[in-house]
């Protein structure tokens, strides 16, 4: 497989996911107004996963954009919509498929020092993974932890100490390595460098890259920073209160983009080069609450465009360019 | 430009006594500060930013051990007796912080706690402080203030509440505003909106702003003159547009190097190998040196002192020259 993955190759294909969680009221809320809000985390997210690219999906919080990974990876059941994975519905499987799907799509946490067993060693927890989908024996399981940790450029020491033993960016290798134990083609990262500091982020950065060459991995990149997500995205998503507002190949979204939640975040983040300030804020208002989503366009309170359509009708995603869709009425 | 800095430190040093020895955590630096700038105080967790904050309000508390001098308007800071100290702290220099949801009173509204505020540092009568609180809360851009003002904190979005705690600090309209990471714990446009917020406050008020972050994006932004810091030392520093355009210590640059820029897609990032020493065994000599790929012989030998590099400018890095022209 080469660096630039197939257009014609989709991997994965995300279809009107949704999904929406309860939030009970307190006793008072409950006599108060009579019942429970509902948290609108998902609406009609459709997406393409192509083999072999890492597509990234950028947003604020409350965008939608961990509860995508988790309904990805089965953590949640969507409310509705389907997800089709090489051909098969991931909804649907049961028993042994489903074991393997969760051995293909493998997740890796944002919170390095939450999402590993401080109890395990690293031996332990690769074993673990390895084992349970019966992919060594005997001795070669010991032989494929070194092979992972090598992979990950730990030391050959490092499989029998204990998470507390090594820094934030070691564990995020750890994590990586526990997630590659089980040979997987497809790599959910959420936010993987975000607790991370900027010099370590960019070693993880170019050890993810380094992984998707040598393995042919496919990669969701979740995360809130923009420069990251542009310098090892293909293709990039921006989510706005859990839908997808804007999809295109990333130079064409950095350079040209076609939804004004885009270009505001885009102007928000703060540039590098201290000649090019500006006084001006990117955009006004708050994040409106994901409990109360507003009405039309769910942008249309902060948008400097905004005209009467956008206050009554949603707008859905439509083409501007050859794979560059957005949902603006503009 | 050249005139009396509004705070001047020197030597300053915070240790922690610990079972495992002695943790020097801000290792005897030295700053100035200027009347109306935005000073940036950057680095990587660890390197002792926050600490230096901290410790200037002396905020830090035992087993700490905090020395050295911190000149302000001809007092030092870190030797003013605790009933003085009380006059400075809130009035004269007021905290923001990172996180406003613990470091705001979660059982107080937020009128209340501004209110508190004017009642210890100003003259104001109840009616007076009352009026000003809606006012100052207008001020940082809380919409319809008046409405807001007897809310509580949960009320508050993350974004209003950084806004609230501004306020309060506004309060007795300091000359000095340490913010401690201020915008971390936001989105992007939230961000860009409370930067854009303090930029304003101080040019208003002409209040001068410590603004400490790890994100070089932030600073460019937002910062006049930048300190770097790297375990607890000072190892650049100068003016912000000539710091981007060269940095001077091979640390500035491999921290600038770390950040993707556009136009190098999916292309290894120069990251800098390694992490950051134990603040229990600092290496002798350069602290950076183990780290670094311009490390020579005598980076190793005594701790090399800042030296002007360029006007306004100084750096640590015995190979300041090199790292100029890379």
């Amino acid at each position: 497989m080469t660096a630039m993955p197939d257009a014609a190759a989709p991997l994965m294909i995300v279809d009107a996911l949704s999904k929406s969680f309860v939030r009970r009221g307190s006793f008072v809320d409950r006599i108060k107004q009579g019942g429970s809000k509902t948290v609108r985390a998902l609406h009609d997210v459709s997406l393409v996963v192509r083999r072999g690219e890492t597509l990234g999906i950028v947003g604020e919080s409350g965008c939608g954009k961990s509860t995508l990974a988790r309904c990805l990876v089965r953590l949640h059941r969507p409310d509705g919509g389907r997800i089709v994975y090489a051909g098969q519905d991931v909804l649907a499987l049961a028993g042994a498929e489903r074991r393997t799907y969760n051995r293909r799509v493998q997740m890796v946490f944002q919170d390095p020092y939450g999402s590993l067993n401080p109890r395990m060693s690293v031996r332990q927890m690769l074993a673990e993974a390895i084992l349970f989908h019966r992919l060594r024996k005997g001795a070669a399981v010991n032989q494929r932890i070194a092979e992972l940790l090598e992979l990950v450029r730990l030391p050959t020491d490092a499989a029998d100490r204990y998470p507390h033993e090594f820094s934030g960016g070691q564990r995020q290798r750890i994590g990586i390595a526990r997630a590659l134990a089980v040979e997987p083609e497809c790599l959910i990262a959420d936010e993987l460098v975000s607790s991370l500091d900027v010099s370590v982020q960019a070693q993880i950065i170019n050890l993810l890259l380094e992984l998707q060459e040598r393995l042919h991995l496919t990669v969701l990149f979740i995360a809130h920073d923009l420069r990251l997500v542009r310098h090892i995205s293909h293709r990039v998503a921006v989510m706005y209160l859990g839908s997808i507002v804007e999809l295109a190949e990333t130079e064409r979204l950095f350079t040209k983009p076609a939804h004004p939640y885009t270009a505001a975040l885009l102007k928000a983040a703060p540039e590098l080069d201290p000649a090019r300030r500006s006084v001006v804020e990117a955009v006004r208002g708050e994040l409106p609450s994901p409990l109360d989503v507003p009405p039309g366009c769910p942008f249309h309170p902060r948008c400097p465009k905004v005209f009467d359509r956008c206050r009554v009708e949603l707008p859905l995603l439509r083409e501007r360019a050859a794979g560059h869709v957005a949902a603006c009425h503009l | 430009m050249a005139a009396e800095p509004l705070l001047s430190v020197r030597g300053l040093r915070v240790e922690f006594g610990s079972h495992r020895g002695l943790l020097t955590a801000v290792d005897g630096i030295d700053f100035d500060v200027r009347e109306g700038e935005v000073l940036g105080l950057a680095g990587e967790s660890g390197s002792g930013k926050s600490m230096t904050l901290r410790s200037l309000l002396r905020l830090v508390k035992a087993p700490g051990q905090v020395s050295g001098q911190a000149l302000w308007r001809g007092r030092d800071l870190l030797a003013l007796p605790e009933a003085e100290m009380r006059r400075v702290r809130g009035r004269e220099i007021a905290m923001i912080f990172q996180e406003p949801m613990t470091a705001l009173n979660p059982v107080l509204t937020v009128g209340t706690q501004i209110r508190e505020n004017l009642k210890e540092h100003t003259e104001l009568d109840a009616a007076a402080r009352k009026a000003r609180a809606i006012e100052l809360l207008d001020h940082v851009g809380i919409p319809s203030a008046k409405s807001r003002v007897e809310d509580y904190p949960h009320q508050f979005s993350g974004g209003m509440r950084q806004r609230a705690m501004i306020a309060i600090a506004l309060a007795a309209k300091p000359r000095l505003l340490l913010a401690d990471e201020p915008t971390t714990a936001l989105d992007v446009t939230i961000q860009d909106q409370i930067l854009k917020l303090l930029l304003r406050l101080r040019s208003e008020l002409r209040m001068s702003v410590i603004l400490v972050t790890h994100d070089l994006g932030v600073i460019a932004q937002s910062c006049d003159r930048l300190v770097v810091m790297y375990a607890g030392q000072v190892v650049e520093t100068g003016p912000v547009a000539a710091l981007f355009a060269q940095p001077r210590h091979a640390y500035t640059l491999g921290l600038l190097n770390s950040v993707p820029r556009a136009g190098a897609v999916r292309q290894p990032l120069a990251s800098i190998p390694g992490q950051p020493p134990s603040l229990l065994e600092l290496p002798k000599g350069c602290a950076f040196a183990p780290r670094c790929r311009f490390a020579i012989a005598a980076c190793g030998g005594n701790r090399p002192p800042l030296v002007e590099v360029g006007p306004e400018h100084f750096s640590s890095c015995l190979r300041h020259r090199d790292v100029a022209n890379r």
